[in-house]
């Protein structure tokens, strides 16, 4: 069964072959079906491959399949071949599970669409590529489908290219995410200067057998710039700025992409590197320290968007930001199982927002909707589910992997990770049912033009949206503490580090027994306080949130403004290098400096040759006199000249 | 079968057809042209199919005696790297031909001078003999100059006369150094002969070294150009027609950087390898800057060029890199060069056709009107950003990871040029195809038909497949790049301890080989 | 006694008569006559010399010089007569068109 791993590939790809070359012609059914199917059949045979995994025995659960041979140049080697392991068969469950409910949610959401065809090529083309990111069984190979979901994020973010807000996010997206890949080819090549090798299987069992020492400087720097990498993809500081602007794209799009894969790849490519990142406690301090800063950063900016995509946006950068923090400290497993559940009510949320924004012809801004409680009752009653889950109240998926990564935090780590990511929790907790009060709850402030046209989505959306609600709900249970499923399947990749069992074992020892228990209920506890927070000042008082907002004017515009970010990159590097490679490089260098000299040396010549000009008459009188003159010349030289 | 000469010399052949014409039938011209042309492409197949990836020794090798009194010998022959770029070669050209269907003025002449063209860029690539390679290396010049000098745009004679001086220049040191070289080798041996084959066996000291890859190095960094020889590209670029600038971009540049592959390097290894820091950090310089200026740029066709120079960069610093990967990505990004930025030239030649207009700014919402061409002209971007999975990847990150072997700084400054890559390309591309249109005269753009399809189909089929399967081109350059290694790097011992003897000149040399890279 | 001497003086004057010509005449064809008086002057000394050194060469020359002189004849007058077509004059001071 695991010999079918290449289908898994193959399926979307020929999905967008298809649509691609002759979308134009199908009809608009076919274009769909073809896209899901495709899809589906691509999840169908994960799921075989997954239970092939399963019925071998854990330590021999890693299946390479070899497709050909891809670059190889002297001794550097880089194979096509795909790799299942436990970790990348829970990524492509993932990927082309959510994958597929979020197509089938797309027939109904781009119905009208002119660019229909075009869509669904991009989106089984973006499957593909991530579903090749984490099938890859070398970080070349990895690379390709690194940078193909770039790509794909690039035409779908600027799907609407009409738009110069949708194209320049597009852009953004785009080059931001090169300034980290830059970071990752450095680390491609470096790893092979140190390894030899750039196949996952050799590195790994290389660096694992204690041929690099703890703290070795070259594996410091392969992480960090592997880190780099991941900080442009998965939307981290310094490199986060793309993200909510990628909100420009199209919405199952934002839930694919920019909410439950895509932006997941940093995560899994560090828990792919765990051997090397455990081996450098300076990266791992760093990534951890980005990745808390993060969460609390973008949870802060999150607090006050009005845009119901713009906050979904910065809570996604949020909480990857804690999936980095528990990579960081070592807890892999929560990392990986934060990816997981976070990538359901993730989807579910971003969905929900799409069928919002359906229902609402359009409209994104919160402060124009409010109330729509009873008239899309289905959209509330999910997104009301992907709220919990995300804030993190039991037993609902988020708390389980959220809770785990501040164990992790607490017990691998120290206070200081945990505070900043119990403060994050409270501030999810507060924003995200702030988002659904205003959306649902209160007085409807949605213009009436648009209130005639307000309808529940089709079924085709609603379906994907319950079957994610349940998931949501469920998803967690596979990582219950104590019996967690997801560990023990994970283990093998993990090997001795990333364990809760093994940390679990060290908790008793340290801090007792029941210390998982007592952080629960203060986990619990903080999402509540959020929850009451957010009802206190949405619901109750609604005019409170102005008169904070006035009275801490300046904190509230810094917040609404993102930090101003984005304005000082602008400043800072985009304008300057704009401006020097204009009047210094170009003006300067190129056409003063270079051609001008240049030029200088030829009117230099043609000056001289005017002067010598004068000679040529025209007259040959004149010039049969100057070859007298020189006859006469060599005749008195041939004479006296001795 | 002398399949070299047949290919060199068909063009010729198809010139004297083409005289024969009345130049009031156009259609029938043009129709010779590309027949001539692709029967080239095609009777070059074979050389890639036939080429033996086991050795390292020329192969197809035809030597007849030309002017034996001087030791002038018609000597032909290809190995594994210049079997790419013949190829390339005669595969750009009938894609040029077709690119010039809208010539009308002189249209005659235009042919003929195409195919000159051609036979003088295969004839260099193919010649062992150095009088003959020269001969060659000026006959491509000359219709060149013609192309841009008659078709090209409102300041095509300056453009012209600034690129025929700046190669003349350039090239005149060459011949300097070739004459040089052929009186050293009698000195040596004994015997007359411009035979690139004994060069090889020359062993020159260092000083002679040093100022003879001077002279070469300099005739060919302005064919590259390398910055900061950069500036006749630019205004050439612009000034060329379209398949003009097709093939000075996608075959003519190639030449300086054959150049150094084939005769600089193997010839003075020595002297090489102390110009290593010069050429790898003008390569640097190059690529950002070429990447800088290019960005800002308002016009299309200068905007490809600068991109060149960046493009370029990369190539001379995967050559300096001295080693396997550094090389043989080299000769990869040469090819890749061709396709793609001949790809680029090809796409602005179609817009320019329609609007008759290079500015950026003149442009904007072209996808609307033109899907096709809009998904075209992005593959060729992406390739040209070097995107994995398309061609300009495999060149680009072999180039890298070879420099990075051997210069880890080098390489961390080089790598930053991807970042620049995707900032003018895609900058670019937003301007030109996305948002509304504003210009009224875009509204009615046409798409693609099915001529300018079939130019830029066979180019995107290979962009895929060099991209996907760079393996069927790699393997067959092993041998020669391994052989050059070795001319070129085998001497390095014996140079450097001639160079710490008797040469004032002392730049560190690099030693260059599988050695660790020390932190 | 006709030496040598004598020759090559008669030749060089007629050299230097016929120099002259070619440089202070403006009339084409007076110019042209001028030039075959060269050619003539040192055919005259091809002659004397080939007769002094009892040598066959000399004479030969004379050959050459006489169907140069012929072809030169032929393709001056031409041009001679196509410029004055065009010009209606064959004063060499309006003929510059060799100027740049």
């Amino acid at each position: 069964m695991l010999n079918l791993v290449s289908l898994i590939l193959l399926f979307p790809l020929i999905g967008s072959a298809i649509n691609g070359l002759a979308g134009k012609r199908l009809r608009k059914e076919t274009v769909g079906y073809l896209a899901c199917g495709a899809v589906g059949l691509s999840f169908f045979v994960s799921i075989l491959v997954f239970c092939g995994l399963l019925l071998l025995p854990p330590e021999e659960r890693l299946f390479e399949k070899r497709l050909f041979s891809w670059i190889e140049s002297g001794s550097f080697r880089s194979l096509a071949a795909l790799q299942v392991d436990p970790l990348s068969t829970l990524m492509i469950l993932t990927v082309s599970g959510v994958g597929f409910l979020i197509h089938i949610y797309s027939i109904g959401y781009m119905h009208h669409d002119k660019g229909y065809h075009r869509y669904f090529c991009y989106l089984n083309l973006f499957t593909f590529s991530m579903l090749l990111l984490v099938l890859s069984n070398n970080f070349l190979l990895m690379f390709i489908g690194w940078e193909a979901v770039g790509l794909c994020s690039y035409l779908l973010i600027g799907f609407w290219f009409e738009k110069k807000s949708a194209s320049d996010a597009a852009k953004k997206a785009f080059v931001v995410n090169r300034i980290g890949d830059f970071g990752f080819a450095l680390g491609i090549m470096l790893i092979f200067l140190n390894f030899h090798s750039i196949d996952f299987t050799e590195i790994f069992s290389a660096a694992s057998h204690g041929n690099f020492e703890t703290g070795n400087f070259a594996i410091t720097m392969i992480t960090l710039l592997l880190f780099m990498g991941a900080t442009g993809k998965s939307a981290q500081i310094p490199l986060y700025t793309w993200l909510p602007d990628a909100m420009e794209g199209p919405t199952p799009v934002s839930a694919l992409i920019h909410a439950a894969t895509m932006v997941t790849a940093g995560v899994y490519m560090i828990a792919r590197c765990n051997v090397l990142y455990t081996l450098s406690p300076f990266t791992m301090t760093v990534v951890a320290s980005i990745g808390a800063a993060t969460a609390l950063f973008a949870a802060s900016i999150g607090l006050v968007q009005n845009d119901i995509k713009r906050v979904l946006a910065y809570s996604t950068i949020s909480q990857l930001g804690y999936m980095f923090l528990a990579c960081g400290v070592g807890a892999f497993t929560a990392g990986v199982f934060h990816l997981m559940t976070h990538a359901f009510f993730k989807a579910l949320l971003f969905l929900g927002s799409g069928s919002v924004i359906h229902a609402l012809s359009g409209e994104q801004d919160m402060r124009k909707m409010g109330g729509l409680k009873s008239h899309i009752p289905t959209t509330y009653k999910t997104f009301l589910i992907g709220t919990i889950a995300i804030a993190g109240i039991p037993p609902f998926a988020g708390f389980f992997s959220k809770d785990e990564i501040l164990l992790e935090a607490l017990i691998r780590g120290n206070f200081i990770y945990w505070s900043i990511g119990a403060i994050a929790a409270l501030l999810t907790a507060f924003y995200m049912f702030r988002l659904l009060f205003i959306t649902f709850h209160g007085e409807s402030r949605v213009d009436h033009h648009v209130m005639e046209h307000i309808h529940e989505s089709p079924k085709n959306m609603t379906l994907p949206l319950t079957t994610l609600a349940g998931l949501s709900f469920a998803g967690g249970f596979v990582g219950i503490p104590g019996a967690s499923a997801i560990n023990h399947f994970l283990s093998p990749v993990f090997g001795g580090h990333g364990h809760a069992e093994i940390s679990g074992a060290e908790t008793a020892e340290h801090h007792g027994a029941g210390l998982p228990y007592l952080m629960m209920v203060i986990s619990t506890a903080i999402a509540i306080a959020g929850i009451f927070l957010a009802y206190q000042m949405y619901v109750k008082k609604p005019g409170l949130p102005k008169r904070l907002a006035e009275r801490f004017r300046f904190i509230h515009k810094l917040l609404l403004n993102k930090y101003y970010v984005d304005e000082i990159y602008d400043a800072v590097f985009v304008n300057q290098i704009k401006k020097i490679s204009t009047q210094i490089l170009w003006k300067g260098v190129d056409v003063r400096v270079i051609d001008g000299s240049v030029n200088g040396i030829a009117r230099l010549v043609g000056g001289i040759g005017n002067i010598f000009r004068l000679l040529q008459t025209g007259y040959i009188r004149n010039y049969a006199f100057y070859i007298v003159i020189g006859c006469i010349f060599i005749v008195v030289l041939a004479v006296f000249g001795r | 079968m002398p399949i070299l000469s047949l290919i060199t010399f068909l063009p010729v052949i198809g010139v004297f057809f083409i005289l024969s014409m009345d130049s009031r039938r156009g259609e029938l011209i043009r129709i010779t042209t590309l027949l001539v042309s692709i029967v080239v492409f095609v009777l070059s197949l074979p050389l890639y199919f036939n080429f033996d990836p086991r050795g390292h020794e020329m192969q197809f090798v035809e030597k007849l005696p030309w002017i034996p009194s001087f030791g002038i010998h018609y000597h032909v022959g290809i190995d594994g790297i210049s079997l790419f770029l013949i190829l390339l070669t005669t595969f750009i050209t009938p894609i040029a031909i077709l690119a010039s269907w809208h010539i009308t003025k002189h249209l005659k002449e235009y042919m003929i001078a195409m195919l000159v063209l051609e036979t003088g860029m295969i004839g260099v690539f193919i010649s062992l003999d150095l009088f003959l390679f020269y001969v060659f290396w000026e006959l491509m010049l000359i219709p060149m100059y013609l192309l841009i000098g008659i078709w090209g745009g409102p300041r095509r004679i300056y453009a012209a006369i600034k690129f025929f001086i700046y190669t003349m220049s350039g090239s005149v040191f060459m011949l300097l150094a070739i004459i040089a070289l052929y009186f050293l080798n009698h000195r040596a041996t004994g015997e007359y002969t411009f035979n690139l084959l004994e060069f090889y066996r020359l062993e020159l000291s260092f000083a002679v070294q040093f100022w003879l890859f001077l002279a070469f190095a300099f005739a060919f960094a302005i064919k590259v150009p390398m910055f900061p020889f950069h500036t006749w590209l630019p205004d050439a670029h612009v000034e060329a027609p379209t398949a003009g600038s097709v093939i000075l971009a996608g075959v003519l540049l190639k030449m300086g950087t054959y150049g150094f592959v084939r005769f600089c390097l193997p010839l003075f290894p020595a002297a090489s390898h102390v110009f290593i820091p010069v050429v790898s950090w003008m390569a640097i310089v190059g690529i950002i800057y070429g990447a800088l200026v290019s960005m800002v740029q308002d016009d299309l066709k200068k905007l490809v060029a600068y991109s060149s120079v960046s493009h370029l960069g990369f190539v001379m610093l995967g050559i300096f890199a001295f080693n396997i990967q550094g090389i043989e990505g080299g000769i990869t990004q040469m090819i890749n060069h061709g396709l793609s930025t001949g790809a680029l030239f090809l796409v602005v030649g179609m817009l320019y056709e329609r609007r008759h207009t290079r500015m950026i700014a003149d442009f904007g919402g072209l996808t609307k009107r033109m899907p096709v061409f809009a998904t075209l002209f992005l593959i060729v971007t992406l390739s040209s950003i070097g995107l994995p999975g398309l061609n300009g990847f495999v060149g680009e990150f072999l180039i890298l990871l070879g420099a990075f072997k051997s210069r880890i700084l080098y390489a961390s400054i080089a790598t930053s040029g991807i970042i620049l890559a995707a900032v003018y390309m895609l900058w670019m591309f937003q301007r030109v195809m996305f948002h509304e249109i504003i210009h009224e005269e875009n509204k009615t753009l046409k798409d693609i038909n099915k001529r300018e399809f079939a130019i830029l189909l066979p180019l995107v089929l290979i962009i895929f497949w060099i991209g996907i399967y760079p393996n069927s081109f790699l393997r067959k350059m092993d041998a020669s790049v391994n052989h050059l290694l070795k001319q070129a790097g085998g001497e390095v011992q014996t140079a450097s301890h001639l160079q710490t003897q008797n040469v004032p000149v002392t730049p560190q040399i690099d030693i260059v080989s599988e050695t660790e890279t020390a932190w | 006694m006709i030496t040598i001497t004598h020759y090559l003086v008669l030749s060089a004057i007629l050299f230097t008569v016929g120099v002259t010509g070619v440089l202070i005449r403006r009339n084409a064809i007076i110019i042209f006559m001028c030039i075959e008086l060269m050619l003539n002057a040192v055919n005259l000394s091809f002659v004397a010399c080939a007769h002094y050194l009892n040598s066959m060469q000399g004479q030969l020359f004379v050959f050459f010089t006489m169907t140069v002189a012929a072809a030169e004849a032929a393709v001056g007058l031409a041009i001679i007569v196509a410029v004055f077509r065009n010009k209606e004059t064959v004063n060499i001071d309006d003929i510059n068109i060799m100027k740049w």
